[in-house]
């Protein structure tokens, strides 16, 4: 780890969930003000700023809100990586020695059903969407198919990912899916994508979320115990990993950016897969996490199922995974969901989660995975 | 190069095309590196090359993966004149020579009646779009479902 080091002050959400009336930027704005007042400072002291929205505006236009102080706030856009964009963007803003304190904010209000990305947005020509190819389900189902064909894994595993999200998210007061599903009731639940069932998905929704981050030797200043960024990275992708929205792939398979982006956060931080006290891998769906576990190298591949077998993967076994319900149980605004993971890890850290909180936890990772291949990756301890 | 025996105009140029009456996907390949990309670009993803030419892709290969898109695609984008959606698979077919191409499947008993593995052929489709129009589409069917050689069925 470089001399110079960054930390957390100050964590806000606005919950997750369907909120009419209130525009995505109105939760940003909550969710900024919260972060700030946590760590007890105004916005006219943040140095810098960074805001990431998929599809609920530009987040700089947050400053006629938060006051027009003249910070400089940059934009960025990822798919649903676009929290850890963000979030790496801030951290090297503070570690380039060009500020001391900023605030990262991710937000994003999303209409129901699937999302629906325009082809010619993504680099693909119309004929893709004409055809019915430009949806992310499809790809998930695609992968974890061909995942479940050379390991093994069954459709009860993929039922348990989801159960387990939706008994963690109703712990979670900033979760929106908060009823406990059985594993029967997600089989049973109509297919999306073969073989995953609707309740296996997460489903687009709106929320926010804002960290204050800070210089690691100004830490102590704040109210809240500090709990430090050790490692941010971010890749995309290489030739021969499988991603979405690709209408064609080579059949010599190369490293997924998941592997990337965590190997180099491990190269960061100096720590690794055995040294997590809980992990926030990203859930779009059940078989997303499953394969992320192992993508990360938290577990070997086809050893997930023994892994919940033995409630490894719950809240109080060895490696709790998604402890805030992930995407499964929170639904997924873009912008705003790599950053609940890094909330959910501070929260953890500081050893206020309350009725999930993970006994002792002391070190965190966090995941996100993003069209059209991104991941971002990050390593917290106290 | 040859015109859609069926007439239609494709869904798109440059996707697909005829030879000797068989129809092929149209990418390229690197001049450098052989990679082949589909569809085809004017540039080499794994070497960054830029010297590319047009190749024909290999009409047959095998099931790589697939999924069934089991609801109805938003429209805007999803073109098709259906009134009432039905389900499709979608999945991945690999072919010689380094590159698995996706497609809509078409030719099982039902959508779900595809396993991996499974011998698949390109195959050119109409598809009757939401304007009032209907152009080919390329997809892939299993080989057992083979109408025979020409592969210049119009499935309706």
């Amino acid at each position: 780890m470089s001399e110079r080091g960054v930390a957390v002050a100050g964590i806000g959400i606005h919950p997750f969930g369907r909120h009419e009336g209130q525009s995505g930027l109105d939760l940003a704005v909550t969710a900024a003000r919260v972060a700030l007042a946590d760590a007890g400072l105004r916005w006219g002291e943040m140095d810098f700023a960074v805001g990431g929205s998929d599809a609920a505006g530009k987040p700089d236009t947050m400053v006629a809100r938060l006051g027009l102080t003249g910070v400089p706030f940059t934009n960025v856009i990822n798919g649903c990586a676009t929290g850890g964009a963000a979030l790496r963007t801030a951290r090297d803003a503070i570690m380039s020695g060009a500020h001391d304190i900023g605030l990262v904010v991710g937000f994003d209000k999303h209409p129901r059903g699937a999302f629906d990305p325009r082809p010619q947005d993504w680099g693909l020509g119309a004929w893709y969407g004409d055809l019915g190819l430009m949806l992310t389900t499809q790809y998930f189902g695609v992968k974890i198919q061909r995942y479940m064909h050379e390991h093994g894994l069954s459709a009860t595993s993929l039922a348990r990912v989801a159960a387990k999200a939706f008994r963690n998210g109703e712990r979670n007061p900033a979760a929106w899916r908060r009823k406990p599903l059985t594993e029967a009731e997600i089989l049973a639940s109509p297919l999306v994508a073969d073989p995953l069932t609707q309740y296996m998905f997460c489903s687009p929704s709106a929320g926010a979320v804002a960290l204050v981050l800070c210089r690691a030797d100004l830490a102590t200043r704040f109210g809240a115990p500090p709990v430090y960024l050790r490692a941010v990275s971010m890749r995309s992708r290489r030739f021969g990993s499988f991603e979405v929205f690709s209408p064609s792939l080579p059949t010599d398979r190369g490293p997924s950016p998941t592997q990337e982006a965590s190997r180099a956060a491990y190269e960061e931080s100096g720590l690794g897969p055995g040294d997590f006290d809980l992990v926030q891998v990203q859930d779009t769906e059940s078989g997303a996490e499953l394969m992320h576990l192992a993508e990360c190298g938290l577990c070997e591949h086809g050893e997930q199922e023994q892994l919940m077998e033995t409630g490894a993967t719950e809240i109080g076994g060895r490696l709790p995974v998604n402890t805030d319900g992930g995407c499964i149980a929170s639904g997924e605004p873009i912008g705003a969901s790599g950053l609940r993971q890094v909330y959910e890890t501070v929260l953890q850290l500081r050893g206020r989660a309350g009725e999930r909180q993970v006994t002792g936890a002391r070190t965190g990772f966090t995941h996100v995975y993003g069209a059209p291949g991104i991941s971002a990756c990050a390593v917290l301890s106290r | 190069m040859t015109a859609d025996p069926a007439g239609l105009p494709p869904v798109a140029e440059g996707l697909f095309t005829w030879q000797d009456g068989l129809p092929h996907l149209i990418g390229s390949r690197c001049r450098t590196c052989g990679t082949p990309s589909f569809p085809q670009q004017t540039s080499c993803p794994r070497c960054s090359g830029e010297d590319v030419e047009v190749t024909l892709l290999p009409r047959e290969g095998s099931l790589w993966s697939w999924t069934v898109q089991r609801f109805a695609p938003k429209s805007p984008p999803y073109a098709s004149a259906e009134t009432e959606f039905r389900p499709f698979a979608v999945g991945y077919v690999a072919l010689d020579g380094g590159i698995a191409v996706e497609s809509r499947l078409t030719g099982a008993a039902g959508p779900d009646g595809y396993q991996i593995g499974m011998p698949m052929r390109l195959v050119i489709e109409p598809f009757p779009r939401s304007d009032g129009t209907t152009v080919a589409a390329y997809a892939f069917a299993p080989l057992a479902a083979g109408p025979g050689p020409a592969g210049t069925q119009v499935r309706v």
